[in-house]
């Protein structure tokens, strides 16, 4: 398990690449999309020796690196990975390399600067999921914001501006308090790493005010409502590979927040506040639902239904307490976050095909308004087919990715409360109503105008990538079991966690 | 600073070596004389000579004070006036690299503006050497010198281009307020003295332990106005945005830069050191005074179009960062303090720095709207300016983040959860107009402007200066352990 820096190299590699394609710059811009390329790739493979050193079963940190790293604060440089990281971190590398293809021939403005932004956002985003020390997970966090800012900011549409600013300051004001927390358990648990911080008692009225700050941090992040009005602004504004990015990794940060940091950290606060949780994560599924219905553009339609699919990572993650009292067992719990994580991959891989097809439509036409469209399958029948499928992945198909996390979160809602299950379940249909509404207006009918007429199917290159994400996004919803065996342990471990108390005995 | 004060056995009877010391001050009086000189007899002819002798100067005064000045302990010379210590070496090893650099990015500068005469490089030696003796003040009257060295050097320097209105204009502003403040400082001094019986800081600072009076609260109050006054903190900061834009962008990089090593000796030495037995009265003060400098400069800077106006105002804001450092009262929080300083030092040496090489005969390029499309022009440059306006507003992987990282951490080990939340909160407002540059450089088209023509070892100078934030931000140990060990 130990000896071999794996971690550091996905962390460090995709930056170090970032950086070469940086100096190739944009003048030698074939090269540097090669850099960017092989870089990617270089990062998925190094992810090949995680997954297979990886010992399932076992909740314990792997592939442990630790080194001083600033004595004066008592913070090491502290990688490792368990159950509930290292699906993610396996999500960023892969999603990535499609983004990286997608922007192949697409992006003419800055080239280089483009393809490296998003390799040393991909590095950062890693090191968030592997960072086992406080202040070193803040690090990654605060300092990925620059490179998404660059990229809404330089790559992206006529509101750039307004949008990547709204998008800094709102994830930015929302992590300064989580800073505050942070350095507060420092100053109590002696260092900076998370297992000291989680072993820590604490008062009630401490962890409520650690838990509130963590909570607008992650909040903002996933976004929950009413802290995700940046969200819709941002994704319309970005490149093709920002909204990717943003949708399929950045939003995951925060529900890994939720699981690393609120839930084991302050579990009686959390115990306390699930209410506030629950409520927050069904208006969402149910409100934002209803307001995806209502758009008229395709990509401010996804960044609605991500917002209410986030929805169910904050609700099976908080459903537990309520299991708790309601059964008077921990077991169904595991469901709730079992599906929260199986939620989190699977709308990584369907939302980014997602922004990804909306971006293949927006190359050609150049409008993402829905009105736009109409009767695409005419005459592009292989992205017809792939579309249609991703859509109805989205709105949690059986026999897709989509289907697996929503189930297991609606099967935890159930021993919570019927009522819970019943609105849960209720986005099912209104999902299967944007979704297919979607499809219906763009894909399907007669072929709307000329324009549409005139389009071109897919190109190699876009079909490798959407192939590849189809793939996935059936073999996950078909066989789930590596993915459910990977964090069995890990979800048991912090359901143990987040069960006992942490209220110093006086 | 409780460490243990060797009183040297030479402070009565001089000799030659007990002088060693102080031979940072004494390498600076001298260099600074024979310029004087120097430049007298032959500078007229020869462009350029004063400048290299004062490098030279510099450099010669740096090696002599590695040589003589390190020391592990803390040496009281010439009746307890001065004090010799590691954290006043490391403070003029700052203000010898500070300068040097200051210097150096003002050279074409003043080249190409015909202010390049040799008292520009005199004044600046001076005041170099009134922050020194403040660095080394360990009673009132040294303090005073410092200050007064200081800040008459400065109104010359700011007033140095005789032919710009708004020059004269700031350094009239700044020599009138400062005058008050010199005065307030006296009469604060003078109450503390009447009160104490002593003007030697060590002896104030074991004697004022009894319950405060009237008089002693006064005279505080005073010194804190003063000390507000020359670090530029609300209510005391009216000149700040006058003269960092009145003045040539080359001394504005000085005073922001290396006078501001001289603010944080004044108030560590004054108010941490000599009025250590009373926090509970100045360390009110302090907050009052940092809470509003933190919210003026924040939100007026906001509205600033001038570059230099801008970072007049997020200059007041950090000042009142610096200040939160001090009101905790604790050694911990005057460690954060020295680190804050010595990081905003480096990041705005630089700051300075790029807009002093972009600036051209007759076009000082201090608007901010002069930054538009800069990444298409001069990519490079670009992201040397991104990475320093990212590092002034606080966000990882550079070197300020650590530094108000620290000074948060001390608000909180000292009990002050409000002020640290207030602390980060009021960041995200700064945080704006930092982006605001990296928004007009990288998000709006160059239109008209042309790609800069900049001198390759300036670029060279610049990437080293930002090099520097990046990788002190990555591995920011060694500037922090060696804040904890020269405070100690």
């Amino acid at each position: 398990m130990q000896g071999h820096d794996w971690l550091s190299v996905v962390i460090w590699l995709p930056v170090a690449g970032g950086l070469l394609t940086l100096a190739i710059g944009d003048r030698r811009a074939q090269a540097a999309r090669w850099a960017a390329l092989l870089t990617s790739l270089a990062t998925l493979a190094a992810c090949v020796p995680l997954c297979t050193g990886f010992v399932n079963g076992t909740a314990a940190f792997q592939f442990i690196e630790r080194v001083p790293w600033i004595a004066a604060l008592h913070a090491q440089y502290y990688l490792g990975v368990d159950g509930i990281s290292l699906p993610l971190i396996v999500l960023t590398a892969f999603m990535t390399v499609p983004v990286i293809i997608a922007g192949w021939n697409v992006v003419e403005k800055r080239p280089a600067q483009y393809f490296a932004a998003f390799l040393v956002m991909e590095g950062l985003m890693i090191g968030v999921f592997a960072s086992l020390d406080a202040l070193l997970f803040y690090f990654f966090w605060e300092a990925m914001l620059i490179p998404m800012f660059v990229i809404i900011g330089i790559w992206g549409g006529p509101r750039r501006v307004y949008a990547t600013l709204k998008f800094f300051l709102y994830t930015f004001l929302g992590s300064v308090l989580m800073l505050v927390a942070l350095i507060y358990l420092y100053l109590k648990a002696g260092d900076y790493s998370l297992a000291s911080m989680q072993r820590l008692p604490l008062s009630l009225v401490e962890q409520r005010w650690i838990f509130l700050a963590f909570l607008l941090a992650f909040a903002v992040k996933v976004p929950m409502w009413p802290v995700h009005t940046w969200l819709p602004d941002a994704h319309v504004e970005a490149p093709t590979g920002g909204s990717v990015i943003l949708a399929a990794i950045m939003l995951k940060m925060g529900g890994y927040g939720l699981l690393r940091f609120s839930l084991p950290i302050t579990p009686d606060a959390s115990h306390e506040l699930d209410w506030l949780i629950v409520a927050l994560s069904l208006i969402a599924i149910v409100y934002i639902a209803f307001v995806a219905l209502v758009q008229q553009d395709m990509k401010k339609l996804v960044a609605y239904s991500s917002i209410a699919h986030m929805g169910f990572v904050t609700l099976g993650a908080f459903l537990v307490f309520f299991i708790l009292s309601a059964t008077g067992q921990v077991k169904g719990a595991v469901n709730g976050l079992d599906g929260a994580m199986v939620q989190m991959i699977s709308h990584g891989l369907i939302s980014g095909a997602l922004f990804l097809c909306i971006g293949v439509l927006y190359d050609r036409m150049h409008t993402r308004d829905i009105s736009a469209y109409g009767g695409v399958v005419n005459v592009m029948p292989k992205f017809g087919a792939l579309f249609v499928l991703f859509a109805l992945a989205n709105s949690g198909l059986p026999g897709t990715s989509g289907f697996i996390g929503e189930f297991l979160v609606i099967l935890a809602s159930f021993k919570a409360s019927f009522w819970f299950a019943l609105l849960a379940a209720s986005i099912l249909v209104v999902g299967a109503a944007y979704n297919l509404w979607l499809i219906k207006r763009v894909v399907f009918g007669p072929v709307a105008n000329d324009k549409v007429a005139q389009l071109q199917d897919l190109n190699g290159r876009e079909f490798l990538v959407l192939g590849v994400l189809a793939v996935s996004v059936v073999l996950l919803g078909v066989w789930p079991a590596p993915l459910l065996d990977m964090m069995e342990a890990s979800v048991q471990h912090l359901l143990q966690q987040v069960v006992t108390s942490k209220i110093p005995v006086i | 600073m409780t460490g243990a004060i060797v009183v040297s056995p030479l402070v009565t009877g001089m000799s030659l070596s007990s002088l060693l010391p102080a031979i940072p001050e004494i390498s600076l009086a001298i260099s600074a004389c024979l310029i004087l000189l120097v430049d007298v007899y032959f500078g007229a002819g020869r462009r350029g000579l004063t400048a290299t002798l004062t490098m030279l100067a510099l450099l010669v005064g740096a090696m002599l004070t590695m040589q003589y000045g390190m020391r592990m302990d803390r040496i009281l010379l010439f009746h307890s006036l001065y004090v010799a210590d590691p954290l006043a070496a490391f403070l003029k090893l700052a203000g010898y690299i500070a300068m040097a650099t200051a210097l150096f990015y003002s050279q074409d500068y003043l080249h190409t503006r015909g202010i390049h005469g040799g008292e520009y490089y005199v004044l600046c030696l001076t005041a170099l050497l009134g922050i020194f003796v403040l660095i080394s003040a360990n009673s009132l009257l040294t303090v005073y010198l410092g200050i007064e060295l200081l800040s008459l050097s400065l109104y010359a320097l700011v007033a140095f281009d005789r032919e710009s209105g708004i020059a004269a204009e700031a350094a009239i502003k700044y020599f009138v307020l400062g005058a008050i403040a010199s005065g307030a400082l006296l009469y604060g001094m003078s109450m503390l003295y009447g009160m104490t019986g002593t003007l030697d800081l060590d002896q104030l600072g074991t004697t004022v332990r009894h319950g405060p009076d009237a008089g002693l609260i006064i005279g505080i109050a005073f010194v804190v106005a003063a000390v507000a006054f020359k670090l530029g903190a609300v209510p005391f900061h009216m000149w700040v945005p006058d003269v960092y834009q009145g003045a040539p962008t080359s001394v504005t990089l000085y005073i922001a830069t290396v006078s501001n090593l001289g603010s944080f000796a004044l108030i560590l030495r004054l108010l941490a050191h000599g009025l250590a037995g009373l926090p509970q009265i100045w360390t009110q003060m302090l907050i009052a005074v940092a809470v509003l400098s933190l919210l003026i400069g924040n939100l007026t800077a906001i509205a600033q179009t001038n570059l230099k106006r801008m970072l007049a105002y997020s200059a007041i804001a950090n000042a009142g960062f610096v200040l939160l450092g001090f009101a905790t009262g604790q050694i911990a929080g005057y460690q954060a303090a020295l680190n804050f300083t010595i990081a905003y030092v480096l990041t705005t040496l630089a700051a300075f720095g790029m807009i002093l090489m972009l600036s051209r005969s007759g076009f000082e390029h201090d608007e901010i709207a002069d930054f538009k499309g800069l990444s298409s022009r001069d990519p490079l440059l670009a992201a040397l300016m991104l990475v320093l306006m990212f590092s002034t507003a606080g966000v990882p992987p550079f070197i300020g983040f650590w530094a108000k990282l620290w000074i948060i951490q001390a608000l909180l080990g000292s009990g002050h959860v409000w002020l640290a939340t207030f602390a980060v909160l009021i960041s995200v407002v700064g945080a704006f107009y930092y982006l605001r540059v990296v928004w007009y450089m990288y998000f709006e088209d160059a239109g008209e402007r042309e790609r800069p023509d900049t001198r390759p070892r300036m670029r060279l100078i610049l990437l080293l200066n930002t090099a520097a934030v990046t990788v002190m931000g990555l591995l920011p140990n060694a500037l922090l352990s060696i804040c904890e060990r020269v405070i100690p």
